[in-house]
């Protein structure tokens, strides 16, 4: 079981900032995250897109706002759970919130942060008839274990850099690599789409394009394809393996079955006082809530952080007095002894 | 009058006719969002980058469109349902050349 103050769900801009707020105040925090890195779509969808709205930023790079955040919050050393989606909350009897991931990871907190944008990212999936029935048996959405395909015959579908990164890499294990992709020109690094061509040309891959798997084949296991070619042209293909790479798209998922009050695919909370939810303890920051006038800015998002952290503070120390204090003048001390101030003025006399 | 009248049809299949500003530097994914026809959440996910085709829509009059750019056709090579009219909403910015427009919102995927 992993314990601590505030557990927050989504590692984005809004999760990240929300550590630090929690850490000027002595509060630990640990961060869940379905997608292997921290960052959310920042990090996911755009990384080298450009954002000029935060503020003494002119322009910054989503990737580069993450990076920077992490630096931001490394002092206070937060935790974090990454690849695992939140499925799970229990309330305790003595008011502790429990959360347990797909993969059965269990977390305890006074304190729960909802900060999951537009929900978790799940690989999209083409829509075939009979897919759902050989997902694990043959059909990978996603690459977790390169090692399975040792000597088997993979198909690989999809036109972006994760399509080709894996054909690439798994020319070296499999006994078979076919690549198909709706169009003849692929969409990724120039190095990739140029390994892949060598490839093609030494006859290590079976190219396909412009191909779309239409059928699988199996009993109880992926055994064959039907790939359908230049619109017209049906292939059969035995294949052990059917890994579709199109990409992630965000769902609300099972935070929508938490009994929070759900209102446009997107958290209810009162903006009035904390982003708290209908549930006691349970807050939703970013862009996963709404309340009138929302808006899904990133700024927004940190504003609604500090207050939030705030609010946690008093829940968690009901009876200790504070204020709030400047980070100017109390300085940033963090959890791993480092400590950030002002330097102090000299005070000297002038002869 | 900078407004244009644009018939959209909603993944139920109900067709409404709706006014959009060309003075605003809107795009239809953006128009579709303001009029609440596509749960919020299910349309224009990335904003409007081209980069999640969540915003995809056929188009069903013969209006002269903007070209394609390249992210645009490579995020419509990777996505489902796709038609030969398909375009991505976000990409068509409304201009009074677009009186009339004819869209049908693409399922969700």
């Amino acid at each position: 079981m992993i314990k601590t103050d505030i557990l927050i769900i989504g590692a984005g801009p809004t999760g990240l900032f929300t550590v630090f707020e929690a850490g000027l105040l002595k509060l630990k925090c640990h961060l869940i995250d379905a997608l292997p890195q921290p960052g959310g779509q920042c990090s996911e969808i755009y990384p080298k897109k450009p954002i000029y709205d935060i503020p003494a930023y002119p322009e910054i790079l989503a990737g580069d706002l993450t990076a920077k955040l992490l630096e931001q919050i490394k002092p206070f050393d937060p935790g974090f759970t990454l690849g695992e989606r939140a499925d799970t909350i229990q309330k305790l009897d003595n008011g502790m919130f429990v959360v347990t991931t797909n993969k059965g990871t269990k977390h305890q907190a006074p304190v729960v942060a909802i900060a999951g944008g537009l929900g978790s990212f799940e690989p999209r999936k083409p829509p075939i008839p009979s897919i759902a029935n050989f997902e694990d048996k043959g059909v990978e959405y996603i690459i977790r274990d390169p090692e399975i395909y040792r000597n088997k015959k993979v198909l690989i579908a999809g036109g972006g850099d994760s399509a080709l990164d894996w054909t690439i890499f798994l020319t070296q294990i499999a006994s078979e690599v076919t690549l198909v992709h709706r169009r003849n020109e692929f969409r990724g690094a120039l190095d990739s789409v140029e390994k892949v061509q060598a490839l093609k040309n030494a006859g290590q891959i079976n190219l396909i394009t412009p191909g779309e798997v239409q059928e699988i084949h199996g009993d109880t296991h992926v055994s064959g394809v039907t790939i359908l070619k230049n619109k017209n042209e049906k292939i059969d293909l035995e294949v052990d393996h059917f890994i579709p790479l199109f990409g992630l798209s965000p769902k609300l998922g099972p935070i929508a079955n938490w009994g929070l009050e759900i209102e446009k695919n997107a958290i209810k909370v009162n903006n009035a006082l904390d982003y708290q939810t209908n549930i006691p303890g349970i807050y939703a920051i970013g862009d996963v809530n709404t309340y009138p006038g929302k808006l899904k800015l990133i700024l927004c998002g940190f504003h609604e952080a500090t207050l939030m952290c705030q609010s946690a503070y008093q829940r968690i120390h009901p009876d200790k007095k504070h204020v709030m204090k400047y980070t100017t003048v109390g300085g940033v001390v963090g959890f791993d002894g480092t400590k950030k101030e002002a330097p102090k003025s000299v005070v000297k006399k002038i002869e | 009058m900078a407004d244009i009248t644009i018939k959209i049809t909603d993944r139920e299949g109900v067709i409404h006719e709706v006014q959009a500003p060309t003075d605003m530097a809107m795009n239809l994914m953006e128009v579709v969002r303001s009029y609440e026809l596509a749960p919020e959440g299910t349309i224009g996910v990335c904003g409007g980058m081209a980069m999640c085709a969540s915003c995809q829509c056929y188009v069903n009059s013969n209006h002269d469109l903007p070209a394609m750019s390249p992210d645009e056709d490579a995020m419509l090579a990777d996505a489902f349902y796709v038609e030969d009219n398909s375009r991505l909403g976000c990409q068509i910015h409304l201009t009074k050349d677009l009186e009339g427009l004819e869209v049908e919102i693409a399922p969700e995927s």
